[in-house]
């Protein structure tokens, strides 16, 4: 088979495959052209950031550059050495060189990570670096006596080395012990584990939610006469053309407990004034308000699919001796299949990566797991642990993607 | 009502009208009654009427007026699945998730039938359109002739005694549509179903048909079987909508019950056979069917009119001449001549004498 191809020549003797290729290869080159300027965006404004991003959760030099000879020092001696007076010397070199350098702060901030409250240590200590004399060991105990504390020693020796993994478990709500094994966080302390969970479980609330209040309207959508489905569309589409802000806000303006439904069941004598309901700042008000904001995700796709289901389908169901349940189980709904995919993996990644929407009206009982990336990014400053809990995120969902793919299959998506 | 009275009208439209909006009404006033095991068919242009009182049949519309009866039952109030009529639609509406298999056995899962019984029926069924082993496919994967075979063996899968067909054959080409044809006629022989047959070509209604009902603007036109739609219309429309005729205005000058003589605009005189004028001095439109007219003497029937023609096309389509002429003042005037050895070739620009037997030219009332 392979032979008889191989033979296979222009007239003029040259190889077909490659002739085919010589007369494409124009075309091609003019598709690529097109594709350039976007293709060059996506790389420089996406690819590249958040491969930086990610690079970070991984890689963070802020303390062993400042730091080579603590550096050199922890090479030469494995862990559990004692923390002698040549370690103190490697220590009192590289305050002087963040003296010079002007890096302690930084420094103080990769340790502070670890152990709150170190980064006045390495500030306060550096400024008097110039004055240390031998033995070392006495005159920067003298400074600051918490420098004999094992923990900093620790922490010190995993910031020296670049490449750690210390971010990925601190977002596995995980740490080192003394001895430098990986053990759990105290229960009090543990908390992306949880907000991690919770993530996912409002994502899937707010995806069924979103999938049983979209099917109906985008069945209703799909049927109506044009000029009817197309007022409903506006109607659908609405929301979109508001501001999110302004979205989030008027929810909280009817959900609040002095909102204008509490007013109005109190007003009926539904409740009592001292037994308002809680709906908004915690996890129902994220709930509410984010389905109302990814519902129209939801629609849109199912209905391009409902479009095109031909009523016949359902009209022959019937004819066959099919009850209108049965007929739109065994008929319909198989064939919205491919909407309901599409609709759902739209609304559950957005959900998943929703910020506004639950920093507004989440409370603290509210607060999804991008809230906590967005404190360490512009709160604490500790970008490696943001990059490493962004990471995290996108692999749930690459992996929730994947097994999508493998059940449902990602060719059945039609998303319009 | 006896047996034999049921069996002439399986199916009864019983003053039947239908408006969608109130103001119009697309089916006025439909009286019909169709016998069991009667192949009928509803032919009509689009907009007429035809497919909404298939509709109406199946449940998927409700008669906004009269009664609709099968079996000597008023179906009215019963909804589609209960009705038990087979039905092949229009793009045949097979269910693309499922097996050929599957869509073939959904209506006898439905009905709550054993699963080896339903696969005996389901292969039987498929037997009877030759497409047994086409059984684990899906319809996307078949040609259009075949996905028309299994909507066809769905329909027909759980024995229904009426069967509803909606342009089925509307999507295949032109061969493929006349083989269907005669395999669906053999069918519903076969099977002894009653069939109702709706389209809007006519070969299809006149080839397959057992009787033809021509629908216009919400009325049945004519209820005819095939020859005597085609050979004696009942009215201009009817004569217009099947097969091709020549239509000549005219007044009507000598009336009897079985002759008259009309007058043309130009003043020549024919013969012509009364249908639905009723008297001297009427406006008529007398209409004749090309392959009816003849310009060789001896063909003549004795003591015809003849009329003067003037050549100004002859077409050769193989089997046939189709000659144009300008006659009595109109230009498409047209005669097909069988091409037989030794036939007379006829050249644009010839005069010739035509006519035809008074009983071919038909005086209608004109529209």
């Amino acid at each position: 088979m392979t032979d008889a191809t191989a033979q296979l020549t222009t007239a003029d003797g040259k190889p077909l495959k490659a002739a085919l290729a010589a007369s494409l290869a124009r075309s091609r080159r003019r598709a690529f052209l097109l594709v350039a300027p976007l293709f060059l965006f996506v790389l420089i404004t996406f690819v590249v950031p958040i491969g930086q991003m990610l690079m970070q959760s991984v890689y963070n030099d802020t303390f062993s550059t400042a730091a080579p000879a603590l550096g050199k020092w922890f090479d030469e001696h494995p862990p559990g050495s004692e923390i002698d007076e040549s370690a103190y010397a490697a220590l009192a070199s590289d305050l002087k060189l963040m003296k010079e350098q002007k890096t302690s702060g930084s420094a103080g901030t990769r340790i502070n990570y670890d152990i709150s409250g170190s980064r006045s240590m390495f500030t306060g200590t550096a400024r008097k670096a110039d004055k240390f004399e031998p033995p070392y060991k006495e005159a920067i105990l003298s400074v600051e006596k918490k420098w004999d504390n094992p923990n900093i020693w620790r922490a010190m020796r995993s910031a020296s080395s670049p490449l750690t993994i210390d971010f990925y478990l601190a977002a596995l709500d995980m740490t080192r012990d003394d001895a430098g094994n990986i053990v759990s966080v105290p229960e009090g302390q543990a908390v992306y584990k949880m907000l991690f969970g919770r993530t996912m479980m409002l994502s899937l609330a707010i995806t069924v939610i979103c999938m049983f209040v979209a099917f109906p309207i985008a069945h209703l959508l799909a049927t109506l006469p044009l000029a009817k489905s197309n007022l409903l569309m506006i109607l659908v589409l609405l929301p979109f053309w508001t501001s999110l802000l302004v979205r989030t806000t008027s929810w909280m303006v009817l959900l609040q407990s002095q909102g204008v439904l509490n007013d109005l069941l109190v007003w009926l004598g539904i409740i009592g004034d001292d037994g308002r309901i809680q709906m908004m700042y915690n996890r129902t008000g994220t709930l509410v308000a984010m389905t109302h904001i990814l519902l129209p995700f939801m629609v849109l796709p199912l209905y391009s699919v409902m479009r095109t289901i031909p009523p016949a389908y359902v009209r022959a169901a019937r004819s066959l001796g099919a009850n209108s349940f049965v007929a739109f189980y065994r008929v319909y709904l198989p064939q919205t299949l491919p909407g309901i995919g599409a609709g759902a993996l739209l609304v559950f990644i957005l959900a998943v990566g929703y910020y506004i929407t639950p920093a507004l009206v989440g409370g603290a009982d509210g607060q999804l797991i991008s809230n906590l990336i967005a404190f360490h990014m512009q709160k604490s400053l500790n970008w490696s642990l943001a990059a490493a809990l962004a990471a995290l995120l996108l692999a749930g969902i690459l992996a929730l993607y994947w097994l999508y793919d493998r059940i449902v299959g990602i060719d059945n998506m039609k998303l319009g | 009502m006896t047996i034999s009275e049921t069996d002439k009208s399986f199916v009864v439209f019983d003053h039947v009208q239908k408006s969608y909006d109130g103001e119009t009404l697309v089916v006025k006033d439909l009286n019909l009654s169709i016998g069991k095991g009667e192949f009928l068919t509803m032919l009509g242009p689009s907009g007429s009427g035809k497919t909404t009182c298939l509709m109406m049949l199946a449940g998927f519309e409700t008669a906004t007026h009269g009664e609709i009866r099968l079996g000597g039952r008023n179906i009215n109030m019963v909804p589609p699945h209960k009705r038990g009529i087979g039905m092949v639609f229009q793009n045949y509406a097979l269910f693309p998730h499922m097996s050929v298999a599957e869509n073939l056995a959904f209506p006898l899962e439905v009905r709550g039938m054993g699963k080896s019984d339903r696969e005996a029926k389901v292969m039987r069924a498929l037997d009877m359109v030759q497409m047994g082993a086409f059984a684990n496919r899906r319809p996307a994967q078949l040609s259009g002739g075949q996905q028309q075979r299994i909507a066809l063996a769905r329909a027909l899968v759980f024995d229904p005694e009426l069967v509803l067909m909606d342009e089925p054959l509307g999507a295949l080409d032109k061969q493929l549509r006349e083989h269907m044809q005669f395999e669906i006629k053999a069918l519903h022989e076969r099977l002894g179903i009653t069939v109702v047959y709706v389209t809007h070509d006519q070969g299809e209604a006149l080839t397959m048909s057992d009787r033809v009902a021509v629908f216009n603007d919400g009325r049945i036109q004519q209820l005819a079987p095939p020859d005597e739609l085609y050979e004696r219309p009942k009215n201009s429309f009817v004569a217009q909508f099947i097969g091709e005729n020549n239509k000549l205005p005219g007044t009507v000058e000598e009336y009897s019950d079985d002759k008259c003589l009309v007058r043309l605009a130009t003043g020549e005189l024919i013969d012509a056979t009364p249908v639905n004028i009723r008297k001297k001095g009427q406006e008529t439109l007398v209409s004749i069917r090309p392959e009816r007219i003849e310009f060789k003497p001896e063909m003549m029937p004795p003591g015809a009119h003849m009329i003067s023609a003037e050549v100004l096309e002859v077409i050769y389509m193989g089997d046939i001449f189709r000659t144009r002429m300008r006659v009595a003042g109109s230009e498409d005037f047209v005669m097909k001549s069988r091409n037989t050895l030794g036939q007379t070739k006829l050249h644009p620009g010839e005069t010739i004498k035509i006519g035809w037997h008074p009983q071919d030219a038909r005086a209608l009332d004109p529209m």
